[in-house]
């Protein structure tokens, strides 16, 4: 757990007047897993859209695997799998052709048979001739999980990757996440669910007003002291 | 090779699920249709005024469906959150325009084969199917091209609807001037006529080449 496989250093993003991260260093190494937390507006989705180069930063760097998301931004991109809170998927076509189409756009080879083991691995085998439209929001969240495990990215980005999901989809995340770390990938996810944040989590990141404002290891962490202190932070 | 294959398999997606949903190539459908009968019944056509009004009446149809038809491609992206997801893959930026402009030309281009017959039948004019094919082939690929960029651009605004034709009607006027001269000689051949064809062809490089590079800034925030 010693090569970052993430890092972020004095990164800084402004929307016109309105300064949302206000300089993050961070570090996520190889087998580690994050935990983001903070208020709603914190910042947090706004520092994954930055690390999936979505977004650019005002000031700072982030880079991935040591590649800088701002220049080598296409590199960036085969390296990180992103979850969102929504699932974004194309409603018209079924399970199995969303999965061959990114297949497609991140050039996976034997995508069908990787498209296949995806879905049986997140249990949608038998709904992959259906499509998303029909599917629950739970089970196109687990689809959207499905995604971004088809390249095999070394990183995983995932913004509240719990909502709507059932106490199983819930189980699956947590089985995926550390099958993902224990392959020697790195994992950041934001939660607003403290108790899952130390389960899941090897370290706990605050975010307050666009600094973080608190950074552990979640090991020997008590949950009644980290729930205090979040509820300052939130505050 | 990658390329390409990213360019078609993104159009293959557009047209499966535009194929599944039917709403967009319905809609403009029947609007190019309600405008080629409402000049039909707008205008008092004689027979002396019909290759006068017919073809610009046939491309104003044309542009006006085409609009209905441009606006949807990205803005449906925008809004569903798809067109981020798309972006977050390591694909090229021209590979996601090219694709987009295939889909349009091919949305509208069905179009115009429904909106063709009709135009003969109600303006009772020939169609002259083999030298019509370049001039609307050219003139579809001007207004695609142009319309295409800016729906990226108005897919970012709330007025989207609005923004769209405001920009790109003055910037289509030559090509569409052009075509609508160009299909009226095929009605009434006339003498020393400029060569539209090659205004059309000049200006789908220039706009399809600008589109090509600027893209990428568009859509990237």
């Amino acid at each position: 757990m010693d090569t970052p496989l993430l890092e972020t250093t004095g990164l800084k993003k402004s929307f016109g007047l309105k300064t949302v991260l206000r300089g993050i260093d961070l570090a996520v190494c190889s087998g580690e897993s994050v935990a983001l937390m903070g208020a709603n507006g914190a910042g947090k989705t706004t520092l994954l859209r930055i690390l999936a180069c979505l977004t650019s930063p005002s000031s700072g760097s982030a880079r991935i695997d040591g590649w800088d998301s701002g220049r080598d931004a296409q590199r960036v991109r085969r390296l990180v799998g992103f979850v969102a809170h929504q699932p974004y998927l194309y409603d018209e076509l079924t399970a199995e052709e969303n999965l061959l189409f990114f297949g497609k756009m991140y050039a996976v080879k034997d995508a069908r048979e990787r498209a296949a083991q995806l879905l049986q691995r997140v249990g949608l085998e038998k709904r992959a001739r259906e499509r998303v439209g029909v599917l629950s929001r739970g089970q196109a969240q687990r689809l959207s999980l499905a995604r971004a495990l088809l390249h095999a990215p070394r990183v995983l980005l995932l913004d509240e990757p719990d909502a709507g999901l059932d106490e199983q989809g819930y189980e699956l995340v947590e089985a995926v996440l550390a099958e993902h770390s224990a392959g020697g990938g790195a994992v950041l996810f934001t939660t607003h669910q403290l108790e899952r944040a130390l389960k899941l989590a090897d370290s706990l990141v605050m975010l307050g007003k666009g600094r973080i404002v608190l950074q552990e290891k979640t090991a020997g962490l008590e949950l009644e002291r980290m729930r205090q202190e979040y509820q300052e932070v939130v505050r | 090779m990658m390329f390409l294959e990213q360019v078609m398999a993104i159009l293959w997606k557009d047209v499966r699920s535009e194929w599944r949903s039917k709403q967009m190539w319905t809609g403009m459908g029947l609007f190019a249709i309600l405008v080629l009968v409402i000049f039909n019944f707008a205008f008092d056509l004689r027979v002396d005024n019909k290759a006068a009004v017919a073809p610009g009446a046939l491309w104003v149809a044309f542009v006006f469906a085409s609009m209905l038809g441009l606006g949807r491609t990205i803005a449906v992206e925008r809004e569903k959150g798809t067109m981020d997801r798309l972006l977050l893959c390591p694909v090229d930026r021209k590979a996601v325009y090219l694709a987009k402009l295939l889909g349009n030309m091919l949305f509208i281009g069905v179009v115009e084969i429904v909106a063709l017959p009709i135009f003969a039948v109600l303006f009772d004019v020939p169609l002259f199917f083999g030298p019509l094919l370049p001039i609307v082939l050219l003139g579809t690929l001007g207004i695609a091209a142009v319309g295409t960029l800016f729906a990226a651009m108005a897919a970012a605004t709330r007025a989207r609807e609005l923004l769209l034709p405001i920009l790109v009607f003055p910037l289509i006027v030559p090509v569409v001037i052009a075509a609508v001269r160009a299909t009226g000689t095929l009605l009434v051949p006339a003498a020393n006529e400029p060569p539209w064809l090659g205004l059309m062809a000049a200006f789908d490089v220039i706009f399809l080449s600008v589109s090509m590079l600027t893209f990428e800034y568009i859509v990237d925030e």
